[in-house]
């Protein structure tokens, strides 16, 4: 079975100038993730995981090296460009929520797709959809402050689905959350995956890494480790040279 | 989406309510103040303009004199040197269309058991031509009149009030001047007051040879105290000028160089510094209350770079999800302008209240104008643009990254 592949990685470098000239923080990282994946990026603090995570989420780009998403060559792009695509290809979950505090949980939900140019009532519609997928139907109008943190974690997931991307991206999801909560969120990300989301999340607890299929860590900017849950179904897909 | 972004512009206006009105007064004030005193600017000048078209247009005023009698001069008016002949010769002189030849004095008139002291003006039909003056009611007296010095008369408004009062019609009545009786044929319309304020309705006309030959006597048969010339137009004010000076220099066989025993006066170039100054004074006003307008639109940038600051979370958010640079931008740019349109709005209102309370409070005239709204307004949104893109530049030029991590 060839799986299509999502995230392709490769020779990617990223400096950081600073005053004593410029500091390396990724250093030559190759990855490859299929559709369907569910993988969990791992590393100490200062080990470029969240560099590499703002990379795949092209919110920064690589000093060197290619990176292609869903097909775009994403490196060389426009930035208007690249704005389309964290539009539409990519959903994002953070570890503090990043809700908008005035906006009701609809409009969050929502807010996507406004940057898509789509219609008020359509909007709307596919965010009570997704609300109600991750059980939160009878809040839509309730402000983020009137619910707990999971629920805005999973409010924050539904908005990061609204706009059916390839790829949804956590970043130290469970973060802020208590164990419990941490196990229902981690359950959801389960259960999207089981529907063909591709999934990478960033974390630091192996526990939660534990819930992915595949485990990536970083140290000093390189991937040392690449390893496969072995409950995984998924075809094994080894590190590029 | 451009509704989307009017909507969360407005929710990011009403999110702070209190500061977004002490942002937005500045543009209320300012409007406001621009509004206000744009009509009264306006107001002032067409109280002038109305003088200057009640006095008649392109009018000159030949007065007799100065006298020069061994070397002593006296004052304008008192000599004798104007006469109707030379009112006639003027009147055929190119670009004049009218000439009214005029000597006037002060008389003590009686109707019944009132007495009031006025002007007579005696002079010829085409004064009221002339000063495009008109009667509300009777008939002017004719050439004919003057041929033969009937007493008729045309009375003011100010004169029919305090003899007639306002229960009798005075055509037809008959009153004494100088204790002679003299019908009354015609009431002249309202003229109000001079730029100087004296009451032009304060006044009676009477044929021109009647007033010399029956109230006021004369030094000389056929003198008149002054001549009222009406120029064909604008154009013509310097040629007709040239032409009595040269025309009376000759009849009065003033040697090159000598003084005139007459002199010139433009009664129109009078009024017109008066309306100038006018003109200055509401430009004056306007460029103050533009300065406010100014101090408006920097608070609003003000306010729009805290609320950039404010809200950089936000805006890294709206990055992470989608929001191209121009969609940040367009959002906060949107959202000064609303501030300054509904700013500009409500100081509208309140500039319009204000004129009418000044108009009510001081009898001032005061003139709201369609051009002077429309001017405050657009200013406003353009300031709104102006000052609210800085600001909204800076937003869109955030990097998201750093936008997330802001605390």
């Amino acid at each position: 079975m060839m799986q299509k592949t999502v995230i392709e990685v490769s020779h990617l470098y990223k400096d950081y100038q600073t005053a004593a000239g410029p500091f390396p923080v990724l250093k030559d990282v190759n990855l490859r993730i299929e559709s369907g994946d569910y993988v969990a990026i791992m590393g100490p603090s200062g080990s470029g995981k969240s560099t590499f995570m703002n990379i795949l989420g092209c919110l920064d780009k690589p000093t060197k090296g290619q990176y292609v998403l869903d097909g775009h060559a994403v490196a060389t792009m426009e930035e208007n460009d690249v704005a389309g695509v964290r539009n539409k290809t990519i959903g994002f979950v953070f570890q503090g929520f990043n809700l908008l505090a005035r906006s009701s949980l609809l409009d969050n939900v929502a807010l996507p797709l406004v940057y898509s140019g789509i219609e008020k009532s359509e909007r709307h519609a596919r965010a009570k959809v997704l609300l109600e997928k991750v059980g939160l139907a009878k809040h839509i109008h309730s402000r983020p402050n009137q619910i707990s943190g999971g629920q805005q974690q999973r409010v924050a997931i539904a908005r990061a689905l609204v706009n059916k991307p390839s790829l949804i991206l956590a970043d130290e999801p469970t973060g802020n959350l208590d164990s419990v909560t941490s196990e229902e969120i981690m359950a959801l990300f389960g259960q999207l995956n089981q529907e063909g989301i591709t999934i990478v999340l960033v974390t630091h607890e192996t526990d939660i890494a534990e819930h992915a299929k595949r485990q990536v860590r970083f140290l000093d900017g390189k991937i040392v480790q690449d390893t496969r849950t072995h409950a995984s179904q998924v075809l094994d897909s080894e590190i590029m040279p | 989406m451009f509704s989307a972004m009017l909507g969360e512009a407005w929710h990011a206006m009403s999110a702070n309510r209190l500061r977004t009105f002490l942002t937005m007064l500045g543009m209320v004030i300012g409007v406001g103040a621009v509004v206000l005193m744009m009509a009264i600017g306006q107001g002032a000048e067409a109280a002038v303009k109305r003088s200057i078209n009640a006095m008649g247009s392109n009018l000159f005023v030949v007065l007799s004199g100065p006298p020069n009698v061994g070397g002593a001069r006296s004052a304008t008016g008192n000599a004798p040197s104007l006469n109707v002949k030379d009112a006639n010769a003027i009147n055929d002189l190119d670009g004049v269309i009218g000439v009214a030849p005029v000597t006037m004095g002060k008389a003590q008139i009686v109707f019944g058991s009132n007495n009031w002291n006025t002007d007579i003006i005696g002079t010829t039909p085409s004064y009221l031509d002339v000063r495009a003056w008109y009667l509300t009611d009777g008939y002017a007296f004719s050439d004919s009149d003057i041929r033969s010095a009937t007493r008729v008369a045309l009375i003011g408004k100010t004169v029919a009030q305090n003899i007639f009062g306002d229960d009798i019609d005075p055509v037809g009545k008959t009153i004494r001047i100088k204790q002679s009786p003299f019908v009354v044929l015609g009431v002249l319309d309202s003229k109000g007051q001079t730029l100087d304020g004296r009451d032009q309705d304060d006044t009676i006309i009477v044929p021109l040879t009647t007033a010399q030959r029956k109230l006021f006597g004369n030094q000389l048969p056929g003198s008149v105290r002054q001549i009222i010339v009406q120029a064909e137009s604008d154009k013509t004010m310097t040629m007709v000028e040239d032409g009595l000076n040269s025309l009376l220099n000759q009849r009065h066989n003033i040697r090159e160089g000598a003084d005139s025993d007459f002199s010139v006066r433009n009664l129109t170039a009078i009024a017109n510094s008066a309306a100038e100054t006018t003109r200055t004074m509401s430009l004056l006003l306007g460029a103050i209350a533009s300065v406010s307008l100014l101090v408006g639109g920097i608070g609003i940038m003000n306010i729009m770079l805290v609320s950039v600051t404010e809200r950089t979370r936000e805006i890294g958010i709206r990055m992470a999800i989608g929001a191209r640079q121009r969609d940040i931008l367009m959002q906060f740019l949107l959202e000064a302008i609303m501030i300054s349109i509904v700013g500009c709005l409500i100081g509208i209102g309140i500039g319009v209240a204000g004129a009418i309370l000044v108009s009510t409070f001081t009898q001032a005239e005061v003139i709201v104008s369609s051009n002077s709204v429309i001017i405050a307004f657009s200013v406003a949104a353009s300031i709104g643009v102006f000052f609210g893109f800085y600001p909204a530049r800076k937003a869109a030029m955030l990097n998201p990254i750093e936008a997330l991590r802001y605390q």
